[in-house]
């Protein structure tokens, strides 16, 4: 994976994973990589990857059972209102940028319409 | 596990290392960052007692440098420093009867992940190659200190890419790692600390992701704040 070097990248790491577990590309119980695991996978620092599961759990999305590893939650409500969050926050980065441009959220959904025949 | 007092080093009038007073905590990699003559390797020569400090001291585990902590400390120079003859082999039994740490298996595996062979001559060996023996064989020891002094120098992206994965295959929370090198967007995803080092002082010693996440500051770009000249 290539990092934004400006952007922390437990940050980077922790949204790859959280994309994983809202698309179903990591099921709900899952048992997620190790911290050293991740570290090596991703290729970083062991105490960023180990942020990343600090940080990961803080959102719900992820629990760790000591002695036992990480897990994706298994309650897929969470896993439901993250995607919705993600859906939501996706929106409306796309209509700030539209804005830039001098669109408004109706202009906008027009144009959507018309890609889409 | 590494404490710098106030350590000076002068070469005759020149001063390469000004009192530099810092601590280097085990479970972190370090990057060591400043132009070149700017200290960097004048310091981890001082740290890896291989010179004497002018004034002050470094030490390691409470008790400054010396032949004692040298068991504990594994330091690969920028030099080259096999004799012509040997082979990759010879290295390898070099260093085994030098350092009582070394594992001859886990030189082996380190090879074998560098893709190294054992029976090639140091003579023949490209720059890149050569650059990769000097890494595994310092790697070979269980050192709880490794000081890599430019270890990205003259190595391909590919081979850059297998050395920044054995580096961390060997950062463990017991392990202290020290890289000095140029090449800084090499290092942003596996250090976790960065000590810049300017004209022979300390500027700072910082945890990467606080300054990420705090100033949206990468450490190419401090790098830039801290050397780079403004342009009129």
């Amino acid at each position: 994976m290539e990092f934004d070097a400006n952007r922390p990248i437990w940050l980077q790491v922790m949204n790859a994973l959280e994309t994983d577990i809202i698309t179903g590309r990591r099921k709900p119980g899952e048992k997620l990589p190790g911290g050293r695991d991740l570290a090596l996978r991703f290729e970083i620092n062991p105490n960023t990857a180990a942020r990343v599961y600090q940080e990961l759990e803080k959102t719900g999305l992820c629990e760790t059972r000591r002695g036992m590893g990480t897990f994706v939650t298994g309650d897929e409500t969470v896993i439901a209102s993250a995607r919705n969050d993600f859906i939501r926050q996706t929106v409306k980065n796309f209509l700030q940028r539209m804005a830039q441009l001098g669109e408004t959220p109706q202009s906008a959904a027009r144009m959507i319409l018309r890609e889409e025949e | 596990m590494l404490e710098s007092k106030e350590v000076t080093k002068q070469f005759g009038s020149k001063t390469a290392v000004d009192h530099i007073s810092m601590k280097l905590e085990k479970g972190h990699v370090y990057a060591m960052l400043g132009p070149n003559g700017s200290g960097k390797t004048t310091w981890m020569k001082l740290a890896a007692g291989l010179l004497k400090p002018t004034y002050g001291m470094v030490c390691f585990n409470g008790e400054p440098v010396s032949i004692e902590s040298r068991k504990h400390v594994a330091y690969m120079s920028t030099e080259p420093y096999f004799y012509t003859w040997m082979t990759v082999k010879d290295v390898g039994k070099y260093y085994q009867d030098f350092f009582e740490d070394f594992s001859y298996d886990r030189y082996l595996t380190l090879l074998k992940q560098m893709e190294l062979t054992e029976n090639l001559r140091t003579k023949a060996l490209s720059s890149g190659m050569m650059a990769k023996l000097k890494i595994a064989v310092t790697m070979a020891r269980d050192a709880d200190v490794y000081m890599l002094d430019e270890p990205f120098n003259g190595i391909d992206l590919l081979a850059r890419d297998e050395i920044r994965a054995c580096i961390l295959s060997y950062a463990t929370e017991e392990k202290l790692l020290l890289l000095s090198s140029h090449l800084v967007e090499e290092m942003e995803a596996i250090a976790d600390r960065a000590v810049f080092i300017k004209e022979g002082k300390l500027i700072e010693n910082v945890d990467l992701e606080d300054m990420r996440t705090q100033q949206g500051v990468s450490m190419a770009d401090r790098y830039r704040q801290i050397y780079g000249h403004t342009e009129g």
